[in-house]
This record gives structure tokens, sequence and C-alpha cells, in this order.
């Protein structure tokens, strides 16, 4: 069975070296590369009518951003790599939604970074990279 | 950055505020403001609750709309609110929703929002009211009128989704005054200038209500609850109502005016703890006299049919119980639609069965609980001054716990706080449907609403709850009218849906997909 790699982003120094160490491997073994940004958001948070009201355009907005700022750039250099590579963005828990891509596309493996973007929140509840650990069904490798 | 901004543009307002208020205050300003708006008040609740009278009993009109159109929809839709209250419970977890959609506003959202401005003060001081008055017979007639409640939420919440405006820019809106507009204009040529009508006049009640119910009835009563702990009578607060209003209207207005939706998020987080520990109270209480509870039972159901020293004997207690569900769930009359109406879903009745849990949240499970602490801690005295609303609440979780009322002040005040960030908004949807949209409109209805907020905290609770009773209730009136020429439709909708639901074309997503 042939590996397909998935990676985990967002804009931290970390994230960029499990990036750098995914599509090496990706490049190493000349397999299919899923970069994948998860916004961080829940269905059952307390909103108020106005959030509601905008939430469609926010969203767009949203992810009109992390395609411009985030995945883009990096799909399209990967690209130029000579790799076969996939950006993907969705709204959700970080590790739930890595895992459910994970299912969907088929891949074999994931990597994430130690830490991501959110410090802090990662102090006090747990990292990405720890419960994804915990839920993941394929291996997952963590760099730090 | 707003916030320093709108520092800098309040801050001398405000300095002249506080350098002029002492002199108004000798003069009593709280007397001058009821003075000025009793007389106006008590004429429109006057008119709105033009009663008739059965076997001596006056019977306020709107109560017997209220609820023919509750009965008459539970029957029409085959006792929706029964059929459907599971799914609507899996509509709310979550196991239809396409994770392609993730990030758009979900069932559990929807219904969060509404809830928020439902629960609030008519679950305590509503029930408080209700069972003074009415006695603890009225407990169950109040639960009744929840749960045929639910069937009137159903129809207009399913209706609010079908006939929202979708603008090009991704903002959504919608409400009953676009549903009678255009729903009854899609019925037939000639029902629609009714449909225009009924949605102006939807829209000027809903206007009132969101200054009277939404907004004077709050604000008075916190106020009063914030007295009752600090002292009462005694309290450095007791004749500063107005300075409560200008702190609170000083609040709204940072998030209404001051676009800082930090504090209206930061109070859509937090209201929902403190219902949850409101209730967590409640039961504890209910465990702690848990020998008497039997009795109660006892004594609301005997209640119910047999009302010893009840003004108006069971007729009375009846109408107490079912005006005090219709005012705490606000089932009929149309200000949830407003707030269901943004939900994301190809499918309109589906946020129907999803706004059947806010009669049956809201008043069978709070309200119930609120009435029972009441009944079993004995605090329930029909001799007892029913205008003392929370107090009497107040009084009923302080008899077993004697600390809680501050719990409950502060549950009193967010709960307050949250439902005018609630009735704001569906004020503001009713004015500019009327007005249109302009910065100027805009500002006009806002700086109404903060005023509406100095003068409730300054009234008595009289005429600000005969005022806040009938404009919520007015709204009634047009709402159920329109929703009977449209019930052909939403029977429509619900067929083709039960239909495919039933015959399991539904695709569920994620877990629920895994376990089916």
């Amino acid at each position: 069975m042939s590996k397909v790699l998935l990676v985990g982003i967002d804009c931290s120094d970390c994230a960029d070296r499990a990036l750098k160490y995914a599509s090496d491997w990706a490049e190493a073994i000349q397999c299919r590369l899923i970069v994948v940004h998860v916004i961080q958001w829940s269905p059952f948070s307390f909103t108020t009518p106005q959030e509601n009201e905008e939430r469609h355009r926010r969203r767009e907005a949203e992810l009109d951003r992390a395609h411009r700022e985030i995945v883009d750039p990096v799909v399209n250099s990967l690209r130029k790599r000579g790799l076969n590579v996939e950006g993907v963005i969705r709204h959700g828990h970080p590790a739930e939604t890595l895992c459910d891509v994970a299912d969907e596309l088929g891949a074999t493996h994931i990597i994430v970074g130690k830490t991501g973007a959110s410090r802090i929140r990662a102090q006090l509840f747990g990292s990405v990279a720890h419960s994804l650990v915990q839920i993941s069904k394929q291996p997952v490798t963590v760099v730090p | 950055m707003t916030l320093i901004k709108w520092g800098a543009r309040l801050a001398p307002a405000i300095a002249f505020l506080c350098s002029s208020l002492p002199a108004w205050a000798q003069e009593g300003v709280d007397q001058r403001i009821d003075q000025a708006i009793k007389p106006f008040a008590d004429s429109v609740a006057g008119f709105i609750f033009s009663s008739f009278s059965v076997s001596g009993v006056q019977v306020p009109f709107v109560l017997v709309w209220l609820l023919f159109a509750a009965t008459f929809f539970t029957i029409y839709f085959r006792f929706i609110n029964f059929r459907a209250f599971r799914h609507g419970f899996q509509l709310v977890r979550g196991d239809y929703s396409d994770p392609l959609a993730a990030g758009e506003v979900t069932h559990f959202q929807a219904l969060a929002t509404a809830l928020s401005g439902t629960v609030g003060l008519g679950n305590i001081a509503g029930v408080a009211v209700a069972v003074s008055l009415g006695g603890p017979g009225a407990t169950l007639w109040m639960i009744l009128a929840g749960l045929l409640g639910m069937s009137s939420k159903f129809v207009e919440c399913t209706l609010g989704v079908k006939y929202r405006n979708e603008y090009t820019d991704g903002t959504v809106s919608g409400g009953p005054m676009y549903y009678l507009s255009k729903g009854l204009a899609e019925r037939s040529e000639k029902l629609r200038t009714l449909g225009k009508i009924l949605a102006v006049l939807f829209a000027i009640f809903c206007i009132g209500g969101s200054f009277g119910g939404g907004n004077m009835f709050q604000a008075n009563q916190s106020f009063k609850q914030l007295v009752a702990v600090t002292g009462g009578d005694a309290s450095w607060l007791a004749d500063k109502g107005w300075l409560f209003g200008v702190v609170i209207a000083t609040l709204v207005g940072l998030v209404i005016i001051g676009g800082i939706q930090g504090i209206a998020r930061v109070t859509s987080k937090i209201v929902p703890f403190m219902g949850v520990l409101s209730v967590a109270a409640g039961l504890t209480i209910i465990g702690m006299h848990v020998a008497e509870v039997p009795a109660a039972f006892a004594s609301i159901v005997d209640g119910a049919f047999s009302a010893q020293g009840i003004a108006g004997g069971v007729v009375g207690v009846l109408i107490q119980g079912f005006k005090r569900a219709a005012f705490s769930n606000e089932a009929g009359i149309g200000s949830a639609a407003i707030a269901h109406s943004a939900v994301r879903t190809s499918r309109p009745v589906t946020e129907g069965f999803v706004a059947l849990y806010e009669p049956f949240i809201d008043t069978v499970v709070v309200c119930t609980i609120t009435a029972l602490v009441i009944i079993v801690t004995g605090t329930w005295d029909p001799s007892v001054d029913p205008s003392q609303g929370v107090a009497l609440t107040s009084e009923a979780f302080e008899s077993t716990i004697p600390w809680f009322p501050w719990v409950l002040t502060v549950a009193v005040v967010l709960f307050a706080f949250s439902t005018m960030i609630s009735w704001s908004y569906y004020g503001l949807k009713a004015w500019t449907y009327l007005f249109g949209e302009s910065l100027v409109t805009d500002a006009v209805y806002k700086i109404l609403f903060l005023l509406f907020v100095i003068a409730g905290s300054s009234m008595q609770l009289g005429s600000v709850i005969d005022f806040s009773d009938a404009m919520i209730f007015a709204m009634a009136f047009p709402n159920v009218l329109g929703i009977y020429f449209l019930l052909p439709i939403v029977k429509r909708e619900l067929d083709d849906y039960w239909a495919d639901y039933k015959a399991g074309r539904l695709k569920k997503f994620g877990k629920a997909a895994r376990r089916a």
C-alpha cells in the first residue's frame, strides 16, 4: 500500500518544521502529501444574534485569509518542487478535524508540530499533538 | 482600539451626567420618570389586555388567542411537539451536520442564542408572581402551556428560516416581518396587502416589546434584586434606580453602539453557566426537601383544579399559569423566529424541530424547578405582595442556601443584560424593517433603547410589568393571525421532510453515521 502523508499546519515556527519534515519525507519516498489547516471552531459555542447574522460572511473571510496567507503559498512552493500536494482548510476542533480529514482522504500517516500557535492554551488544555496521539487511527509523528 | 475611541467619546457625556444627576436626584428623578410614563403605560396595557368575563373572572383575550393557537398547531401538526422531540435532539447534537459546512451557524448555536433571549427573569421573577397569585396549581397550567407552546415555536421558527432575507454580502435577516409580508404575498395576491399590514404592525409592537419586557422589565427586576441583597430599603442603593440604570445603559451602549462584541460574547458564555448553576441549586434545594416533594406535587395537581382562596378560583389559577408561561417562553410572540433564522440549513423545518426545545427547557424544565423550590421551601404565601417578583424566589433559595441570593443577584443581572442585548437586536431588526437601514436610524433606535433602560430601573414594578406584558403580547396578534394563512406551507415542508426522515434518505455524518 502506498503511503499518503498528512501534515497539519498553522502559522507557528513549529508547524514550519513539521511541514519541512513532512515534505522532505514525501519527496524522498515520492508519495502524496496533504497539507491541512484547521480554523479553531466549535459547533457548540455560544454566540450573540449579531454574530450569527454575520457568521456566513465571517466564515468566507476566514477561509479566504487561510488560503491566501497559510495554505496556498505552501502548496504552490511544494508543487514547484515537483511534489503531489493537496491543500485542505476546515473549521473545527484541530485534532478531531485532522483525524476526520485523514480518514476521508486516505492518509496513512499524520505529522504535526509539538506546539502550535496557541501555546498558553496548549499548556492549559493539552496540545493538538497530545490529543491527536490519543485519538488518531494512523501513526502520528510529532516534530519538536 | 475601539474601546479607547468610544471611551473618549463617552467620557464627556458621562461626566456631564454625573455632575448634573445629584441635583436631579434630590427632586426624585425616579418618581418623575415613573409619573411621566405611568399614564401611557397603563392605557397601553388596558387596551392590549381587554378582557371578557367568564364566571366572574376577567380573562384577557390575548391569552385565549395564544392558547387556542398553540392547541390548534399541536393538533394540526399531529402532536409535532412530542413526535419530533427525539429528532430535534439529533439535529442539535449535529448528527446531520455536514462537516463541509463547519464554521456556519449550527442548530445548537441558533437554539442557544434564542434561549439566552428567553431564559431570564421570566423564569425567576415571573414564576414567583404566578405562584404567589395563582397558588401552586398555577405550575401545572404553566407546564401545559409550555408543552403546547412548543408547537407554536415549531411553526414560527420554520417560517422564520424559510422566508428570511439572504443578502449578497452574506448576512441574513429573518423573522415574522419577513414571513408575514413575503409568505402571505406568496399565498395569494389578495393576501399581499394584509401581509404587509401585519408585518408593519408586528414590527411596531416588536419595537415596543424591545423597550418593555425586553428592557424595562429586565432593568427594573434586576435593580430590585440588587437592592434586596444590599439591605432592602436601608440600602444605599434603594433610591438610586437612575444610577443603576445609567451603569447598565452604559454597558449595553458599549455593546450595541460601541460595537464591543467582546462584552456580549463574554456574557453569552457566562449566562448558560449561570443558568446551569441556578438549575443545579434548585435541584439541590429540592433534594434537601425531598420529603416534601410528593406533597408539593399533590398541591400542584390539587391547586390546579380546586383553587381555594385564589382570586378567580380555578380560572384565576389557570390564567396565572398560562400568562407566566407565555411571558417566559414567548411562544406565539414571534421574537424567537428572529434569532433562529440565522441558522445554516437547506431544510427550514429542521430549525422548527430544534426550536421545540426552547419552551421545553425554558418553561417545562427551568420554570418548574423554580416553582418547586418556592413550593417545597414553603416560601409561597398567598398573602405575599405580588410585586415582590424576584425577591420571593430569592427568599426561597435563601431559606436553604443562605448565601445564594448573591449568586442569584449576579445571575439576575446577567440574565437581564443578555436579554437586553437579544431584544435590542430584535427591536433593531423591526426598526430597520420599518425605517430602512442607515447610520442615523440605527443610532436613533439605540439611543431610545438606552433611555428606556434608565426609565425601567427608576419605575415601580406595577406600571413596568403591565407595559412590558402589553407590548410583548401585542406582537402575538399579527404574528399568529398571519401564521394561520401560512400553515399549509409549513405542512408541506414538514410532510416532505418527515417522509425523507422516515425512509432514511437524510444523510448522517461523523459519529452518527458510524453508529448507524
